[in-house]
């Protein structure tokens, strides 16, 4: 019993991770991946919305007609990012400004839609839960793990500590081609280990 | 003036794709023949310009005169949904040719953050109504821009043999990358 | 359990609930987080004001504003238990930074001496106008301008004849930084109660 349910976070962490895997949500993947922190912070309020809706979707889906399902949705799924937002808004400010618009367009990320969709729609609550909680997951660690790697390469630093002097760094992963090029190594080099796995 | 400023600030400077990252999905997605750019970046437009007059219009009259700024997220994507319903339920009645070759697109349109990041844009550069359309037109531009040169690339790329494991995203991942770079040599046209 | 029918009174009805629950559930969390997010705003404001004055005891929370015609200038005083003037921070903007909008508060002491500043906003280049953070609080003379005066030293990049070096190929943003500080200075004369303003040396 126990075994089926670490699947469904594991799914979401390896399987079917929505970053190296199914490519979803790379709007927010390029553009707060400038540091460790940010990339993080961003993964992990993903999680939030994405747990907090699976699970709300999840509870309603018997009582959302089908033809109107992906409006109302979309509305539970604003509901929690909004949360969020002011949440952020009211107790970490800092990031909350560093993270700026993108914050709001966690509800248009094509991972939360597509899991109430492709899961939360046909699973128990419970199920839900794991699910968002694994994609969720996978997620902050691909974008941690992206930002780590931009920060470090771009201004010597990681998590704000310096690691080699910031004049030897490539400040083009800090800026936008960076993000772009990083990504596509990074993607390679899981496609390479799925591959030889 | 101003007018041009904005229009070549969204188009060159600040691509909407290139240097502010929204678009991205269907920017990989959608890209892969220049025609189906054409026909996203067509639909964009016009949802996008749509989309901010509403938007704008429902801010300034609603949400700030009663002070429910939160329920501002809410509010844009449930008025963007609608719109996209409502042009695909107007082009299927008007023009089922167009309907047809946009097939997929459409509904996907809803999701594309470039709507929504606009619509929240013009409204933290505090843009008056005329500013706000331009730059969404003017975005709009943009993203066709950055989609169609893609698209143009990508269908080279596709002749050309490439290791197997950056086959596919990753390749085209350091393609944007590149063309970003180019695009950032527009940095500083406006003063 | 069977899926709900999908005819009109029972979509109306989903949505419209839905939509209704979503807007209280959010107004409670609104009215939650209203008071911690108007603390955290003049927080904001407070620690800004703070990192580039002098020890003071209390400001004057409500800035005077200066309209020079294409900006409005924030000028904040300062004074000591005393209630005597210690100084002033003046929030200033300059809309020809390489990339857009910068903004800076700068302090200024009783003398009109510069004691501190703070970039508020910036989109330059990082590695080349960003840099502006710091450049212009370094230990090197003849690019800090802490501890100078407006009135007696020329803060203009030394490429227009002035007495600052301007940051290694970002000049541009140098000249909209060093332009947001002499209007900065400007305006704090026009406002201050101790100081005899001099005209500052460049306009």
């Amino acid at each position: 019993m126990n075994n089926s349910k670490l699947k469904i976070i594991l799914n979401g962490l390896v399987t079917e991770n929505p970053t190296f895997v199914l490519i979803l949500g790379m709007c927010p993947t390029l553009a707060t991946t400038s540091s460790a922190i940010n990339g993080m912070s961003m993964g992990l309020a993903t999680l939030f919305v994405l747990v907090g809706s699976n699970m709300a979707i999840a509870l309603l889906k018997n009582v959302i007609p089908d033809k109107v399902r992906i409006p109302a949705y979309v509305v539970v799924i604003a509901t929690f990012v909004s949360i969020v937002e002011m949440t952020m808004q009211a107790y970490l400010p800092a990031l909350y400004e560093s993270l700026g618009i993108f914050i709001p367009l966690i509800v248009v990320n094509c991972i939360v839609l597509g899991r109430a969709e492709a899961f939360a729609a046909k699973n128990t609550v419970f199920d839900s839960f794991l699910d968002g909680l694994g994609i969720g997951l996978g997620f902050t660690f691909a974008l941690t793990l992206l930002g780590a790697i931009r920060e470090l390469l771009g201004t010597g630093k990681t998590l704000g500590m310096i690691v080699f002097p910031e004049h030897y760094g490539m400040l083009i992963f800090v800026l936008a081609p960076g993000a772009f090029i990083a990504l596509g190594y990074l993607i390679a080099v899981f496609n390479k280990l799925k591959k030889t796995n | 003036m101003t007018y041009i400023l904005i229009f070549i600030s969204a188009v060159f400077v600040n691509n909407i794709v290139l240097s502010q990252f929204l678009g991205i999905c269907p920017f990989l997605g959608v890209s892969k023949k220049i025609e189906t750019a054409l026909g996203m970046s067509g639909a964009v437009a016009f949802v996008m310009t749509i989309a901010t007059i509403f938007t704008y219009i429902i801010q300034k009259s609603v949400l700030d005169p009663f002070h429910i700024g939160y329920l501002q997220t809410i509010t844009y994507i449930l008025i963007i949904a609608a719109l996209v319903q409502l042009v695909e339920i107007i082009l299927k009645k008007i023009s089922p040719a167009l309907y047809q070759a946009l097939g997929v697109f459409l509904p996907l349109i809803t999701t594309n953050c470039t709507i929504l990041g606009v619509a929240l844009l013009v409204i933290k550069k505090d843009f008056n109504l005329l500013e706000s359309v331009v730059f969404a037109i003017s975005t709009a531009v943009g993203f066709g821009l950055a989609l169609i040169l893609f698209a143009g690339i990508r269908e080279q790329l596709s002749m050309v043999k490439v290791p197997k494991a950056m086959e596919g995203t990753p390749i085209s991942l350091l393609t944007a990358g590149l063309l970003a770079m180019a695009f950032m040599g527009f940095a500083g046209i406006v003063k | 359990m069977k899926k709900l029918e999908s005819n009109f009174k029972n979509m109306v009805l989903a949505l419209s609930s839905i939509t209704l629950f979503a807007a209280l559930a959010l107004g409670s969390v609104y009215t939650l987080t209203k008071d911690p997010i108007a603390v955290s705003k003049t927080a904001k404001q407070q620690n800004a004001i703070k990192d580039v004055l002098p020890p003071f005891d209390h400001f004057d929370q409500k800035p005077i504003e200066v309209n020079d015609g294409v900006e409005v200038l924030k000028v904040y005083k300062a004074y000591d238990k005393s209630n005597d003037f210690v100084g002033a921070a003046v929030e200033t903007s300059s809309n020809n930074g390489f990339s857009g909008k910068i903004s800076l508060m700068v302090g200024f002491d009783k003398a009109g001496a510069i004691v501190n500043y703070s970039v508020l906003e910036q989109k330059e280049t990082p590695g080349l106008g960003a840099k502006m953070l710091n450049w212009f609080k370094t230990n090197n003379k003849s690019q800090s301008i802490i501890g100078k005066n407006p009135a007696t030293v020329n803060l203009s990049v030394s490429k227009d004849g002035g007495e600052i070096d301007a940051i290694t190929a970002a000049t541009i943003s140098s000249r909209a930084f060093l332009f947001a500080v002499r209007n900065a200075y400007a305006a704090y004369c026009q406002n201050s109660d101790h100081q005899q303003c001099d005209s500052i040396k460049v306009k």
